[in-house]
């Protein structure tokens, strides 16, 4: 388990080191997923490393989110004063994100499969292909 | 004085972890999917902190050790991500290219949305990067004239949203390859939707991570250009 700890904490190490190096604007953890995803690739880490503590962190991800979510006490007037669009905005538009992205990703994918194939894949081809991945 | 412990980070850390437990335990007897433990157990803590006039600053000397695992678990999120890796090199493109349009689709809309319904401007900043991850989500806010608490518990809600509702959401659209699916709830509902996503399966979360780092990355590289573009920044 320790080998597990300081491997995690070492990417996120390293990926705050980027961003002070750098000062990119991209949180320090998202380039340390980056950096492990890429040496579990190059095989300079194996995924029996990480696979305990990656699993206990990753399956309780919402529990972390618990004492950030608490400050909405602290705009509690706010939120009384304009419940209407923050409700209404955040659920509107994770809507259509979800709908956008999908389609998008639907569309670019038949039309890619068009052009290699110069034929007209239905929708259950790629269900097909997708499964078999 | 009994009340004056109640200040007590370690008390106030337990708490946390208890009301968290309750929550899940009311959810598993009842089967009720709208009784969410993260939803709940945020709703119970206010609560109590408001009940014996415990402010914000004091519970966080407890809750930041919570708070500091955040970011350990993005990191987590690699290895699901590697297990993907060749699907994702194959699917290159389309994965871009939709996180591209999820990502605009996403910041233009909330803000037009937001504007319609008559929020003001500060809100409508802080809502503006309220699909992705807190961290990401507050620098932007701040960096644009945001309010950086709100975006954090509107990105937080909106992730509980985004993990409760975004099957149903995937299948009314009727978008069904699972690659498709996953991608979209975690560019929607960053690490809160994921999290829901790996409870169906791996590959669902692993693509879920992908939505949530892409569109990460995206939103702040774009997100200040966006909104000067529509005119509010």
């Amino acid at each position: 388990m320790i080998l597990q700890f300081g491997l995690i904490l070492f990417f996120l190490a390293v990926g705050e080191f980027v961003v002070w190096l750098t000062g990119i604007p991209v949180p320090s953890s998202i380039i340390g997923m980056l950096l492990l995803a890429a040496s579990l690739k190059i095989g300079l880490v194996k995924p029996r490393h990480v696979e305990r503590l990656s699993n206990f962190l990753v399956h309780n991800l919402g529990f972390f989110f618990v004492p950030a979510g608490v400050g909405l006490m602290n705009c509690l007037g706010l939120i009384a004063d304009e419940w209407i669009p923050i409700v209404g905005a955040a659920v509107g538009s994770t809507v259509v994100i979800i709908a956008v992205t999908g389609w998008m990703h639907r569309l670019v994918r038949k039309s890619m499969a068009r052009k290699h194939t110069g034929i007209r894949i239905n929708e259950n081809s790629i269900e097909k292909e997708t499964e078999a991945l | 004085m009994i009340a004056e412990f109640l200040n007590n980070k370690f008390f106030l850390l337990a708490a946390t972890f208890i009301f968290y437990l309750g929550a899940q335990m009311l959810q598993r007897r009842t089967g009720i999917k709208l009784l969410n433990p993260i939803l709940l157990a945020i709703a119970a803590m206010i609560c109590f902190l408001l009940m014996f006039d415990i402010d914000y600053k004091t519970y966080q000397a407890g809750g930041e050790y919570i708070d500091f695992w955040l970011k350990p678990a993005v990191v987590a999120l690699g290895l699901p991500l590697y297990k993907q890796l060749s699907t994702i090199r194959k699917q290159l493109v389309p994965l871009l290219v939709s996180e591209l349009a999820g990502c605009v689709a996403g910041i233009v809309s909330v803000v037009v949305i937001a504007k319609l319904l008559g929020a003001s401007h500060e809100v409508i900043m802080s809502l503006a990067p309220k699909a992705v991850t807190t961290p990401i989500a507050m620098e932007i806010s701040s960096a644009v004239g945001g309010i950086p608490s709100l975006t954090a518990a509107v990105v937080v809600c909106t992730g509980i949203f985004g993990g409760m509702a975004g099957f149903k959401i995937v299948k009314l659209s009727r978008i069904k390859s699972p690659i498709a699916q996953g991608l979209s709830i975690g560019t929607a509902a960053h690490a809160v939707g994921t999290s829901a996503a790996m409870e169906r399966s791996e590959r669902y979360g692993a693509f879920s991570s992908l939505g949530l780092t892409l569109n990460g990355l995206f939103t702040a590289l774009l997100a200040p250009f966006i909104l000067h573009l529509i005119g509010v920044y």
